[in-house]
């Protein structure tokens, strides 16, 4: 059963790849999403028995081994394991279903559903890995279908660059994943989680020489794997590609942009809470890095314009939340929020996906404006997306939309904690609670209050011709300017996520944090005391993320609603604060400038220079030159004394390197 | 276990198709073309029966030489001295694998084609001559014949600065093998054999070693080529005719690394230790130095030498590692580039076959003309890039990890070669393949005809299928390395305890 919930979408993956040019579109549409069926009953099926201390281990087969190193093709099926099975397969085959109308005009439909079933393979791989290396191996592909997906459309160059920014990001917090393996097995002799936990204990305080420094063996080996969660998830420093992401078909944002592939991270160190545990610096780092990205991804949702990237904003900050919960060392509390956030993220994505579809592919808000009486159920299900994130509940109960029950544990929770780091994560997520009740509120009164075009004078003067209506490759006029409710076929998973969004706090809070928590998870990950202490903090506290969402609500009613010239007034008041927020710290304009120019200036300098003038100027080229030179009586030094000292510091260089690693450096 | 026959027979086998093409009338007529094709395709694919069937024959839970062919040939020692074991057998296998392909992928060939296909018939024999030779002479002299067809194959069917391209290529590796030729010679004088299975028993002075290790290392480095002697390479794929770059990426960048696992790692253990920290800084500043120009590269055969510097820099790093990770994930690098590099310029090839550049700016949008190109050229970036699931990340994967156990700077810095990597193949790749067709030439562009899948296609499926199970190359390869490294480990050991 196991390998038929992984495989599957595989081969349905192989069959509207190999064979979508001649099975035709709706074939391919029929035989992906139907495997994903099966394999998403399967799930659910798997999830019950596992609940129920069912666990399983699968072996598919040996990758390879090489000396002490061993590395299997696995299934691994434990708790958590069912938690993400379920989680993947559910949202995926709703996106799948969805996929069928938000994708009819597309000529591409075989190649989109191929990619839609692959990625969802590579994400069982990864989810269901009993090692690090089949981990890295789902790791990585699901980057390169993000990356296929994001650049999906691939005339837009837009579209193009997001991509080769989203893979190249990864790749950079790959980096530290791969080190981390490393580390790992230099210290266990292993890379299976077993193995690995086994001897996490004996080896905990134990130092260890990393790139010149003693370190904390699980301190630096936490990092390490942890920079890889930070890039996945995009987490403050490496969030960068996420938000550009959105150039991607919206299904696509909703399934690997919100729900499954950015959660990764979250499930990584969840898998690995036996080593995080080691190490009180690690999950400090996790918690200083979560509440950072909380606060800032939502800060920079407050202004933005585009529908999707509000959402892509709401999403990093809510992983931030996520790894909140896992840096307090509640890995069940993120894990929850993780569970929770797929159904009404998912939702909100696909939602706007209607919206935007109903605009005739447009995606900036300020053109929008009092949808709610033309698709007034998509209107509806947006706002139980809407309620299920800002968390609405009822005060002193855990009753409540699914964000409230799970959002509201970890803000209570970073307040128990003692944990270096917990106050400034505290105050973090709380303000952020107001943050994203406001963006959120402020999309749905920006789309669906109000009259059409309500906000349109903000629009810059170049955009209100120039702009292009997302992609345009489907050819759609305006028409009459009337939004059309989407078909059925996309409306039905709206409503299977709704029912998610409503009931999957309420129904799994027991399970995942509350009195059922040992049974639920047993030993697929750490259980720690923060369940306990959380349940035994101030009113106050408890109210504290209740009252962020009602200011944030309240402001959002009085700017959207009310007086609707307000923001630009407060924007004018704060002109520079406001472009920070609109231009997102910055981060891209940074970036290109300390590495992307560089990188490029540097490669062009070590042609030109080094492999050109130097190497060759005083290799062959020079040889032969030097030759002539000499027969003509003629030696030249204008030239070649730039050279020599050039080649002279390079050799320098080399022999720098050289003589520090003769010296013993490890 | 001299009554063997089949390793002579695979040396043997592309002369005959020389001699066939040779009794070709002269001239080059049509039929003269067709005939010369089929009979170097057949010659080679001949020749890769036979590799298989002496796979078939190999033990690899063997560790010492097999398939053993001995006679005398000179007078004082020097022998005529065959065998494979578990290092030489898998580059057999992959030069003789990719001959075919390389005579498929120049059936556009239309110029001297007798001339061109006995160049490269000749070729498959010192090729397969370097991997199986057992005595040092004849090993040098297959090492270094290799240079004069290939020197051919640039300078009369290259492209317009063949030229120099091609003398660049000989001035380089002929600086390096004089080198090794006195190398040769001393241990000769020193020991009285050229039996490599006896010269890799004997203990040399580690002072002699030092200078030993040094003529050879200059020589292989040359070959493989290791920063900052690897500047004749882009050059040569530059001006080389596709099968040209694809041999030489594919194959005679190997016998470099091959050379520092067969002869420097056993026979100079103490120098190999000693010098270690040289190749580390080398091969570093390979992967990263030769990754950024690789992103400031405006010609995509430029692009794919140098990225091929770049993961010879995580070979030469694997072997020195002198760990069973660092020196299998070498050679399983270099199978796996071999495969990876010589599709990438078969892709570029099937370009220029069209378009007559090899401008990257010349193309863009390509997908919408040739969905099936596109294809093929995303599964073989992927594998450079080294993805999970793919023959690279394996070989990849395992000389960092096991680098990392020796040192972990080298490691650190090395890994950063997989950002890089990611970032000039996937900018290559959306240059060339993505985007909107704006070129009026590009507009009439046809995908990949038959000859052309059928060249592509057996290199995409071993790439995946040595992705996700590499193990037939790894276990061919184990036990040979395994008694390698114990012996390198003794005689360190050995070395030490008599210093003290």
């Amino acid at each position: 059963m196991y390998d038929l919930i992984v495989f599957l979408p595989l081969l349905g993956f192989l069959i509207a790849g190999l064979l979508g040019p001649w099975i035709g579109a709706r074939a391919s549409e029929y035989v992906t999403t139907g495997f994903l069926g099966v394999s998403f009953v399967l799930s659910w099926f798997a999830f019950f028995l596992v609940a129920g201390g069912a666990d399983a281990h699968v072996l598919v087969g040996n990758w390879f081994t090489s000396g002490r190193l061993d590395v299997a093709w696995a299934l691994r099926i434990d708790t958590l394991t069912a938690v993400m099975l379920v989680v993947v397969t559910t949202v995926s085959f709703l996106v799948h279903v969805y996929s069928i109308g938000y994708m009819a005009d597309d000529p591409s439909r075989p190649r989109f559903f191929a990619y839609l079933s692959l990625f969802t393979f590579a994400m069982l791989m990864l989810v269901t890995s009993d090692n690090l290396v089949q981990m890295f191996f789902g790791w990585e592909g699901v980057g390169l279908m993000s990356y296929l997906l994001i650049g999906f459309w691939y005339e837009k160059p837009s579209a193009n660059a997001a991509a080769i920014k989203a893979f190249v990001v990864n790749r950079v917090g790959d980096f530290g994943f791969a080190l981390g393996i490393f580390l790992v097995f230099a210290l266990t002799g292993s890379v299976t989680f077993d193995q690995v936990f086994a001897a996490a204990p004996g080896i905990a305080g134990r130092t260890v020489h990393f790139i010149g420094i003693d370190w904390d063996a699980w301190t630096i080996a936490c990092l390490l794997l942890f920079m890889g969660a930070m890039g996945k998830s995009a987490q403050f420093l490496l969030h960068t590609w996420l938000p550009d992401a959105m150039e991607g078909p919206t299904p696509v944002s909703a399934l690997i942009h919100a729900a499954t592939m950015v959660t990764a991270g979250v499930f990584m160190v969840a898998r690995l809470s036996p080593l995080f545990e080691q190490s009180n610096v690690a999950l400090s780092v996790v918690l200083i890095v979560g509440a950072t990205t909380a606060f800032f991804a939502a800060t920079v949702g407050l202004v933005q314009n585009d529908i999707k990237r509000v959402i892509a904003y709401s999403t990093c900050s809510q992983l931030g939340y996520m790894f909140v919960g896992l840096g307090v060392g509640g890995y069940s509390l993120g894990m929850f929020h993780l569970f929770t956030h797929a159904f009404f993220k998912a939702l909100l994505f696909l939602g706007a996906g209607s919206v935007i579809v109903a605009m005739h592919h447009e995606q900036d808000m300020r053109r929008m404006g009092g949808l709610r009486r033309e698709i007034p159920f998509t209107f509806w299900m947006m706002t139980i997306g809407t309620l299920a994130l800002t968390g609405v509940g009822l005060p002193f109960s855990t009753i409540g939309f699914a964000g409230y029950v799970s959002k509201d544990a970890i803000v209570e929770a970073a307040f128990a904690s003692h944990r270096v780091g917990a106050v400034y994560a505290y105050w973090c997520v709380v303000i952020a609670a107001a943050f994203t009740s406001f963006y959120s509120w402020r999309l749905v009164f920006m789309t669906f209050f109000g009259e059409r075009g309500q906000f349109s004078s903000w629009l810059p003067a170049e955009a209100h011709d120039g702009h292009g209506h997302g992609h345009d490759d489907h050819g759609h006029g305006h028409g009459d300017g009337r939004a059309h409710e989407s078909p059925r076929v996309m409306l039905v998973p709206l409503a299977a996520l709704a029912l998610g969004a409503v009931i999957a706090g309420v129904a799994f809070r027991h399970a995942f944090i509350g009195a059922g928590a040992e049974g639920f998870w047993r030993h697929s990950l750490f259980l720690g005391p923060i369940l306990e202490e959380m349940e035994h903090v101030p009113t106050l506290v408890s109210l504290s993320p209740t009252l962020a969402m009602v200011v944030g609500l309240l402001v959002a009613y009085y700017f959207y609603i009310v007086d609707r010239q307000a923001p630009e007034r407060l924007a004018e008041l704060f002109p520079a604060l406001y472009r920070f927020l609109l231009n997102k710290w910055y981060f891209d304009e940074l970036y290109d400038f300390l590495f992307v120019r560089p990188a490029f200036a540097i490669g062009r300098a070590l042609w030109k220079g080094g492999d050109g003038a130097i190497i060759d100027g005083l290799g062959p080229d020079g040889l032969s030159a030097r030759v002539l030179d000499v027969t003509r009586g003629a030696v030249k030094l204008q030239s070649g004394f730039v050279y020599q000292y050039a080649f002279a510091m390079l050799l320098g260089a080399a022999a720098f390197a050289t003589w520090y690693l003769f010296g013993g450096a490890r | 276990m001299s009554g063997s026959w089949i390793l002579s027979s695979l040396l043997i086998l592309p002369l005959i198709g020389c001699v066939c093409i040779l009794a070709l009338p002269t001239g080059n007529s049509e039929a003269t073309r067709r005939n010369a094709r089929w009979i170097a395709l057949f010659a080679t694919l001949i020749t890769f029966v036979l590799s298989l069937a002496a796979w078939g024959r190999f033990d690899p839970a063997q560790p010492g030489f097999q398939l053993i062919e001995e006679h005398a040939w000179f007078s004082h020692g020097i022998l005529y001295k065959l065998g494979v074991d578990g290092i030489s057998m898998p580059f057999v296998l992959l030069t003789t694998f990719l001959m075919p392909i390389a005579i498929a992928a120049s059936w556009g060939i239309e110029i001297r084609v007798k001339e061109y296909m006995i160049a490269f018939l000749a070729l498959e024999t010192l090729m397969i001559g370097v991997f199986v030779a057992l005595d040092l002479v004849l090993f040098y002299l297959f090492f270094e014949g290799g240079l004069i067809p290939m020197f051919l194959i640039i300078g009369v069917w290259g492209h317009g600065n063949r030229v120099y391209a091609a003398f660049k290529f000989f001035l380089y590796t002929f600086a390096g093998s004089v080198l090794m030729l006195l190398a040769i010679m001393a241990m000769y004088w020193s020991t009285g054999t050229t039996d490599i299975t006896v010269l890799l028993k004997t203990a040399f002075d580690p002072k002699i070693q030092t200078w030993l290790w040094l003529a050879f290392f200059a020589s292989f480095a040359v070959k493989m080529p290791m920063w900052p002697v690897h500047t004749w390479l882009p050059d040569a794929h530059v001006e080389a005719p596709t099968a040209g770059s694809v041999i030489l990426a594919a194959v005679l960048l190997k016998m470099g690394g091959y050379g520092f696992i067969r002869f420097s790692l056993p026979m100079f253990p103490d120098a190999s230790l000693y010098f270690t920290p040289l190749v580390y800084a080398l091969s570093v500043i390979a992967i990263i130095y030769t990754s950024l120009v690789a992103l400031a590269q405006d010609n995509m055969k430029k692009l794919i030498a140098y990225s091929s510097v770049a993961h010879m820099g995580f070979v030469t790093m694997g072997i020195f590692a002198l760990n069973a990770q660092g020196v299998q994930g070498a050679v399983y690098l270099m199978i796996s580039h071999g495969l990876v590099s010589g599709a990438l310029f078969l892709c570029v090839g099937v370009l220029y076959d069209r378009m007559h550049s090899l401008e990257i700016a010349s193309y863009g949008g390509l997908v919408q003309r040739m969905p099936l190109y596109a294809v093929a050229f995303m599964l073989f970036t992927m594998a450079n890039v080294g993805l999970p699931g793919t023959s690279g990340f394996v070989g990849e994967f395992l000389t960092l990890i096991g680098a990392f156990q020796s040192n972990t700077w080298v490691a650190f810095f090395a890994t950063t070669g997989v950002i890089l990597s990611a970032a000039y193949a996937l900018f290559l790749y959306r240059r060339v393949v993505f985007g909107v067709i704006e070129k009026a030439g590009l507009k009439t562009i046809l995908d990949l005809n038959p000859r052309e899948i059928a060249m592509l296609l057996p290199l995409g499926l071993l790439v995946l299928y040595y992705g996700v199970h590499p193990q037939p190359i790894l276990d061919a390869s184990s036990a040979s390395i395994d008694a390698l490294l114990r012996g390198v480990a003794q005689a360190v050991s050995a070395t030490r305890t008599a210093g003290l």
